[in-house]
């Protein structure tokens, strides 16, 4: 890939984006994360919306981090307009949610996820976390491509 | 958490077989590794047909490796059958493949693929690609807990 992989993290809660970031800084190097916090601004990001049109500092992501709990249009609702759009249909989208329920794995697995984590509650959780992700998604995975 | 976790192979190249059983015991990883040579006895292990109906001794695996190109069932057909089976929804798929030709890839995701990857060259890469794999879908992932068939 000849440009730095990018990131986008859809999470409404502060503390846990700013977890998510730190872990990033620190594991991926280089590799920028973006931030919205709820499902509507998702859509107006990944569809480049207003000033998300500035590529140059809001790049397209290769991963989508989503959290489900979400103002405005849940991680639920985000993922099915992911996957109806002819662009976006094969983006991964990995679920990064505080619920253990069954059921949400089960409807974020319906709705097209390509993985559930279970977000880590401390720093050394995450650091693990989010690493191993990066390792996987972007060192190991060929990535679709989105455009076509 | 999930130490015992089958990982089950889908490979009929015995080299490439060979190599991955290699991999995971030089990687040090607890989760058994059951390989399928093409996709009808993969099918089986699924569906838990003939032999493969003792789980003790073929348990449901929550990740497969899957290669597209095998004899009577191609990668692509398992695929296929996957998504005509949501029994199976909560296994993870990584197709693992030496084509890395776009087409094979988009059809792959289009699919229901969770992820692609290339096989690698040589066992010191295979052993890394191990390591990533385990490290993400054995440790951090959250599988969906799938009924015991």
């Amino acid at each position: 890939m000849a440009r730095t992989p990018a990131i986008l993290l859809v999470e409404d809660n502060p503390d846990d984006a700013l977890l998510v970031s730190k872990a990033a800084q620190a594991t991926l190097a280089g590799i920028p994360v973006s931030i919205v916090t709820n499902g509507a601004e998702a859509i107006r990001y990944l569809q480049g919306d207003g000033p998300y049109a500035e590529r140059a500092l809001h790049p397209f992501p290769d991963i989508i981090l989503l959290d489900l709990n979400l103002p405005l249009m849940n991680g639920f609702e985000v993922l099915h307009w992911i996957r109806s759009q002819a662009g976006l249909k094969r983006l991964p989208v990995i679920v990064l949610s505080g619920s253990l329920l069954p059921e949400d794995t089960q409807r974020a697995y319906e709705a097209g996820a390509n993985s559930y984590l279970v977000k880590p509650v401390d720093l050394s959780g995450m650091l693990q976390t989010i690493k191993n992700m990066g390792d996987f998604w972007l060192r190991g995975t060929r990535l679709p491509d989105a455009t076509d | 958490m999930m130490e015992q976790s089958t990982v089950l192979l889908a490979e009929d190249d015995p080299d490439d077989v060979l190599l991955t059983r290699l991999a995971f015991e030089k990687a040090r990883l607890a989760n058994p590794l059951q390989v399928v040579r093409d996709g009808v006895e993969l099918v089986a292990y699924l569906q838990g047909d003939g032999r493969f109906s003792d789980r003790n001794k073929y348990p449901l695996p929550i990740l497969l490796l899957l290669d597209l190109k095998m004899p009577r069932m191609t990668g692509f057909q398992v695929l296929e059958w996957l998504r005509n089976h949501p029994e199976h929804q909560g296994l993870s798929v990584a197709i693992m493949t030496s084509s890395d030709q776009d087409p094979d890839i988009s059809r792959a995701y289009d699919l229901g693929a969770d992820s692609y990857l290339i096989k690698p060259p040589d066992a010191e890469a295979l052993l890394a690609l191990v390591q990533r794999l385990h490290a993400y879908w054995v440790i951090v992932d959250h599988p969906l807990e799938t009924c015991p068939a």
